[in-house]
């Protein structure tokens, strides 16, 4: 009997709380908050002062429509990666069938390719004149699009399925780190006392993942409310269409930004849903990797199952467009290679990785501190920290503009006053400011999987390292930290990979001659020339994949290894 | 520890602000592609030996350089659309080069701001592209007729909140009045063959795919698409209509520059406007993307040249952002872009 079992205390009653600690931690996660909160502050400030009352004429015209769309969106989103993201993290982890292993990863594919770029190409794929239903007409003799039907890709069920083929690698790698993590032990005890595997699956494994899963899902609810270029591109007017739209088109900055305050209701919703979900279940599994986990063996009709679960999402949401993304290339290769190309990478890769490092470190210095201070106030931080995931990267960077600008006037003001020369504009308008964007926008990722992580680490650990004299950071780094290896690799990853596809933002906030992969693929694509796009649109997909690759096998390798 | 060290690098690296202020310098926030800007400004280097740096974003560049205030290093903005442009005036943004010869003598008084506050450096028209197999030619002669019940389920265009069709109805509720115009936007609505969508050449696709038969569309676009081998199919299904020829001219929008209020290199920076206002740099600007020069005395060349004169409508471009507003709204009104 292994002490996995044994040492697994499911419910405890009492809310975590470590007693005598200093105060140090909590500081800490309240000034880390105050500074990332201040870009989505400046933004409610905005909406404040609109140039004029923009809401009546936006409620009695296009508002209702633009809440219906944003939810319908969302939802069905929801649905398709919590659909894809559970069957293909369960059947990776527990069952054995030809390529498994090769699936482990490439499930993360589609995550590499944004969505604006998905969106692109199987419009170019399935429109009239793209290769489908040109075959289609050769085939059936039909010569004009009046004689048959043909579904609209440009449609609110196009962009969910677009959206969802991207972002359920959300709800897939939160939730095979989950399954992971638990012990074996627990469901083969369910399943000694006569339970099938489905009914152990509902039973055992799904309530004791939850939480991760919470994670995931509302990360992928927030992208969605976050899509501009999809639903631009697709037509479907949301909230964020809407938002673009009294920005750009009324001119009306504050407008825009109380429609980014409604947005933030969105997420205020959304992230107490998920606390709601997991409320009233805490429960601490001690992991143990020394007990290998057993994969069912199954008949071959099954494990064909098993093949289409996970071969499908990849095909269409990686390979078909990968390969279209390639044909163009080498198509119009010549034209659009360019020394630039290297430059733009690095950009790429120095400004993700170091946004990637900055919310990891303060996703757990966050999420360390709560688990310290479990108090009303350190949640309203929490809270407060990941407000960013919420706001549209275009108004986020604004509200980045706003305190960046400031400062950098006022110190300025300040050298020309007292030294009589100028400081100039020192944040604004360098990397820094870019850097400082992600880690607003992307925070909430770091933070809440590194959080629902530390929850299921039982407090006897602490007690235990704090008894034999440790502080707590001493504790992070002896205890915790080698216990979310797994946790805090994901995590790194995703907020990388995000930051490589960031546009909006980007656009805005970038020093003069400097370009990412992201923003080079959109100054060819916004001008209807998307062939000319499709090798940087690749080269980003391509460097997405290497620390997918990378950390999925560290992942993997963390349950040998501890 | 290593990580520590590569902390304090990116740290030290990213604090450092990347847009210089030396000598021989021009810097540009654009909401122009920088491709369409590279040939010219290389060639301006080489003239002039001063370089370039280019910002190009499609938003909130405005905001930048408002919040960026004095210390803003852009020294020229250079836009698409007139009401881009405008609204950097209205915020006070700009400074105005009233007694510039080179300039007042390139760019026609009508193509430049009042005060020299911008210069319209090309102009584009907004066109009806109609289906050559479904359409006879003069069917369709103004943009009146959009809204005509034979064009019933046989119209196609891109979002009416695009600032090229904002525009368009900008200068319809410049000629007709609020509420005609409203009418006349609903007319069309009703003649739509589907939902708003695409760009410009998804329009001139449609056509091709016998979704509709006829569409609005800038004049360049169907100018690229005859260049590019993917494209050239389709485009050559249609015809070229240049609406209110024989009237009041057809409407037209301009690219335009501007000099900032802020420019620490404002005597490189009207270099380049003057450079890029010069017959040479008009046609190669022109050329680039399929537009007509501002510059008089530059003709359009080639494809251009073959589709006609174009007579544009004189209404002043100041008039047509002054509507911009109001075109938003009646767009929502008549619910445009809706099923």
């Amino acid at each position: 009997m292994s002490e996995a079992a044994t040492s697994a205390h499911i419910a405890l009653a009492q809310p975590l709380q470590i007693k005598r600690t200093s105060k140090r931690w909590l500081i800490a996660a309240a000034l880390i908050t105050a500074i990332v909160a201040l870009p989505v502050l400046a933004v409610i400030y905005l909406a404040f002062f609109p140039d004029e009352n923009i809401w009546p004429h936006l409620m009695s015209t296009t508002l209702p429509r633009y809440l219906l769309t944003t939810l319908k969106l969302m939802l069905g989103v929801g649905i398709l990666a919590l659909g894809i993201g559970l069957s293909s993290a369960w059947a990776v982890t527990m069952c054995e069938f030809p390529g498994r292993k090769y699936f482990e990863w490439a499930m993360l594919l589609p995550f590499a390719v944004p969505a604006y770029v998905i969106a692109y190409v199987y419009t170019s794929l399935l429109d009239y004149a793209g290769p489908v239903q040109t075959t289609l007409r050769a085939v059936f003799g039909w010569t004009s699009a009046a004689d048959y039907w043909f579904p609209e890709i440009r449609s609110l069920e196009g962009a969910i399925l677009m959206i969802g083929l991207v972002l359920y690698p959300y709800v897939y790698l939160l939730a095979r780190a989950a399954f992971l993590e638990q012990s074996p032990s627990l469901f083969a005890v369910s399943r000694s006392l006569g339970h099938s595997a489905i009914s152990t699956f509902f039973r055992v494994v799904l309530p004791i993942a939850r939480p991760a899963i919470a994670v995931g899902l509302s990360l992928v609810m927030m992208e969605t409310l976050n899509d501009f270029g999809t639903v631009d591109f697709f037509a479907v007017q949301t909230l964020t269409t809407g938002l673009f739209d009294t920005w750009m088109n009324l001119g009306n900055l504050g407008g825009a930004a109380q429609i980014a305050s409604v947005m933030l209701i969105f997420v205020l919703v959304l992230v107490t849903l998920e606390r709601y979900s997991r409320r009233r279940q805490q429960q601490f599994a001690a992991r143990d990797n020394r007990e290998p986990i057993r994969r069912f063996t199954m008949s071959f009709p099954r494990q064909m199952v098993c093949v289409a679960v996970c071969g499908i999402p990849v095909l269409l949401g990686f390979a078909i467009p990968g390969a279209t993304l390639a044909t163009y290339a080498i198509e119009y290769f010549s034209e659009s290679w360019n020394p630039d190309f290297i430059q733009n990478t690095l950009n790429s890769l120095f400004l993700s990785s170091a946004a990637a490092l900055t919310t990891l470190v303060i996703g757990v210095t966050l999420a360390y501190s709560r688990r310290l201070h479990n108090t009303r106030g350190m949640q309203v931080l929490m809270r407060l920290s990941s407000l960013g995931y919420a706001m549209p990267g275009a108004v986020l960077a604004v509200g980045v503009i706003v305190p960046l600008a400031g400062f950098d006037n006022w110190l300025d003001s300040l050298m020309r006053d007292y030294f009589g020369f100028s400081s100039g504009l020192l944040l604004s308008g360098s990397a820094f400011a870019l850097i400082f964007a992600y880690t607003v926008r992307f925070l909430a990722v770091s933070a809440g999987s590194v959080e629902s992580a530390l929850q299921k680490i039982t407090p006897s650990m602490d007690m235990a390292s704090r008894s034999l004299g440790h502080t707590p950071g001493k504790t992070l780094v002896k205890v915790h930290l080698p216990m979310l290896r797994g946790t805090l690799i994901t995590a790194a990853l995703v907020v990388f990979v995000d930051c490589m596809k960031e546009l909006p933002a980007t656009l805005i906030l970038r020093p003069f001659n400097f370009e990412t992969l992201a923003t080079y693929v959109y100054q060819f694509a916004s001008d209807e020339k998307l062939f000319h796009s499709a090798l940087p649109a690749l080269i980003i997909v391509v460097a997405g994949i290497i620390p997918i690759i990378l950390m999925s096998r560290s992942i993997s390798n963390s349950r040998a290894m501890n | 520890m290593r990580l520590k060290l590569a902390a304090t690098a990116a740290i030290a690296l990213t604090a450092m602000p990347m847009a210089a202020f030396a000598d021989g310098e021009v810097n540009i926030y654009s909401y122009r592609q920088a491709y369409l800007l590279d040939p010219l400004l290389n060639a301006f280097e080489k003239e002039t030996g001063i370089e370039s740096n280019v910002v190009f974003a499609k938003q909130g560049l405005a905001e930048r350089l408002d919040r960026e205030g004095r210390n803003s290093p852009a020294d020229l903005v250079m836009t698409v659309d007139i009401s881009r442009i405008d609204e950097l005036v209205e915020r006070n943004l700009l400074q105005g080069i009233t007694d510039n010869e080179i300039l007042n003598k390139n760019i026609p008084e009508n193509l430049r701001h009042p005060d020299g506050q911008w210069f319209a450096l090309t102009t584009r028209g907004r066109l009806i592209y109609t289906s050559k197999d479904r359409v006879e030619e003069g069917a369709i002669t103004t943009y009146e007729d959009l809204a005509d019940e034979k064009w019933n389920n046989r119209i196609c265009t891109r979002s009416g909140k695009h600032p090229y069709n904002i525009a368009l109805i900008s200068s319809m509720i410049a000629h007709h009045g609020e509420a005609d115009t409203e009418k006349w936007l609903a007319g069309v609505k009703d003649n739509l063959a589907r939902k708003p969508q695409g760009g410009d050449r998804d329009q001139i696709k449609a056509i091709a795919a016998g979704v509709c038969d006829v569409a609005i569309g800038n004049s360049y676009y169907y100018g690229n698409m005859l260049q590019d081998d993917n494209e050239r199919e389709a485009a050559k299904t249609v015809n070229l209509v240049f609406p209110n020829a024989d009237g009041r001219g057809t409407h037209i929008n301009i690219s335009s520059i501007a000099l900032t209020k802020s420019a620490p290199n404002k005597d490189n920076a009207i270099k380049l406007m003057e450079f890029l206002s010069s017959a040479e740099a008009q046609r190669i600007y022109a050329e680039a993307n399929a537009e007509y020069p501002a510059n008089p005395n530059v003709k359009p060349v080639g494809m251009v040249a073959e589709w006609g004169e174009i007579n544009p409508d004189s209404l002043s471009l100041q008039k047509i952002a002054d509507n911009r507003n109001a075109a938003v709204k009646l767009v929502d009104r008549v619910d445009f872009d809706g099923e």
